[in-house]
């Protein structure tokens, strides 16, 4: 990972990793006219960042993967519209930036690629369009809601023997991918819980195939579990055999200061896993303050529609083993 | 005159606070209270218990959305009184009119004027 970059809303800004975050728009609507277009600028810029602080440019990128939460994924498409490397348009909900990485990783891996760029993002105010109400119909939000990050992060993956330094950057070191969990859980309300099952499921699954102990990394971090799902995922994990207390923190916690905002359950969205990763954990995996982290986004794979049909919230989690 | 107001604050207030135990507390969405609220308020109108409410706590009782299904059962009655059977459908809407009416055009009034902001 040569470079990582992350750019937020004035409420991320606000909270505890503030100071980290590359930069902070004014307003949520980012100067643009809609949430939509905010969106896509705040990807664009968070794009342009990457590849000044990667010094790199368009030309030299093989891909971009990206995705966001919006229907036909149009924050990242537009975004890239016009731009000169290859876009491959993923969607994994709030997942998508760890399926991102995963892709990307196999892609070099098989030396289809030198440079790709991670991307994703997500804006609370079109992600409340779309999922649930406009704002502008004022409605209430109960406890156990997240709220959706408005904010994009990502990264410049490289192949190791591309690097114009020697061991510069944390590696990329394992990927498992995830499988679609559901455990019937309807509440569109409480995706926590309801992601909980697919992020232990992964982990559970990734220390098997790796032969590891939970011991082995430093930190493993959930990407939006919130404070619901965080306990049902710890719990779920010492059922399989894997004490994972010390050592599990989740994204959608760190990002808010649930004392002083009224974030209720915690972040969530493509946003919140890739923003945090970014300005956050990303750093100190350079500093080797972190020296090996299991990165597990977890997403939601629900739509409106097939809620309201009265089906329960499939989940997947993607996990990428990464060393610094 | 301060007695009124007082009623009309605890029965408002005591409305609100059920809804409120229903978003904390279930899993019922917003729509779902809402809907619960307004076809609750048609039941007890109908059946005449609404009015007491009504009585005692004044705009405390009609401005909560059960006192619009309540006006609602209250229109359908007086039209079916009045025209017969057909009142059933034209009853309800009618006595709402001013509120549907209000609440569109000051909406859209509204969406001229203001700009969306995010949300804190």
């Amino acid at each position: 990972m040569a470079a990582a970059a992350a750019i937020v809303g004035p409420y991320e800004g606000d909270g505890p990793l503030g100071n980290s975050f590359d930069k902070i728009i004014p307003n949520d609507d980012n100067g643009e006219k809609s949430w939509e277009k905010a969106e896509t600028k705040l990807m664009k810029d968070t794009y342009q960042l990457l590849l000044q602080k990667g010094s790199t440019t368009e030309n030299d990128i093989d891909y971009v993967i990206a995705g966001d939460l919006l229907n036909q994924n149009i924050a990242s498409s537009y975004a890239f519209r016009g731009c000169e490397m290859s876009y491959l348009g993923i969607y994994g909900a709030c997942s998508t930036f760890g399926e991102s990485i995963g892709i990307a990783s196999m892609i070099m891996a098989g030396d289809f690629a030198k440079q790709i760029i991670c991307i994703a993002s997500s804006h609370f105010c079109s992600a409340e369009r779309q999922y649930r109400y406009p704002l502008e119909f004022a409605a209430q939000r109960t406890p156990t809601a997240q709220w959706t990050v408005t904010g994009c992060g990502g990264v410049l993956l490289q192949k190791h023997c591309f690097l114009q330094k020697e061991g510069t950057g944390p590696m990329v070191e394992s990927f498992t991918a995830g499988r679609i969990i559901d455990q019937g859980l309807k509440d569109a309300n409480n995706m926590g819980a309801a992601m909980a099952p697919a992020a232990a499921d992964t982990i559970a699954t990734h220390l098997m195939d790796t032969g590891r102990k939970p011991n082995d990394y430093d930190m493993i971090v959930t990407g939006d579990l919130g404070a619901v799902g965080t306990d049902i995922c710890r719990d779920l994990l010492s059922q399989y055999g894997f004490d994972v207390y010390g050592i599990h923190n989740d994204c959608g916690l760190l990002m808010y200061d649930r004392n002083k905002q009224d974030a209720h359950a915690g972040g969530s969205g493509c946003g919140c896993s890739a923003s945090v990763f970014s300005a956050y954990l990303y750093p100190k995996l350079q500093s080797r303050e972190l020296t090996r982290i299991l990165f597990v986004p977890t997403g939601a794979l629900l739509s409106p529609t097939i809620i309201q049909q009265g089906e329960s919230i499939a989940c997947i989690a993607h996990a990428v083993g990464i060393a610094g | 005159m301060g007695d009124k107001l007082l009623n009309a604050f605890v029965t408002g207030g005591v409305l609100c606070v059920i809804a409120q135990i229903l978003v904390d507390k279930t899993k019922l969405t917003s729509a779902r209270i809402m809907v619960m609220y307004v076809t609750l308020g048609v039941l007890l109108g109908g059946i005449g218990i609404y009015q007491k409410l009504v009585d005692f706590g004044g705009a405390g009782a009609t401005v909560p959305l059960m006192g619009f299904g309540y006006n609602l059962a209250k229109g359908v009655m007086k039209e079916v009184d009045q025209n017969g059977l057909l009142g059933a459908f034209t009853g309800g809407i009618k006595s709402a009119a001013g509120g549907i009416t209000a609440a569109i055009f000051f909406g859209y009034i509204a969406s001229l004027i203001a700009k969306s902001k995010g949300r804190r």
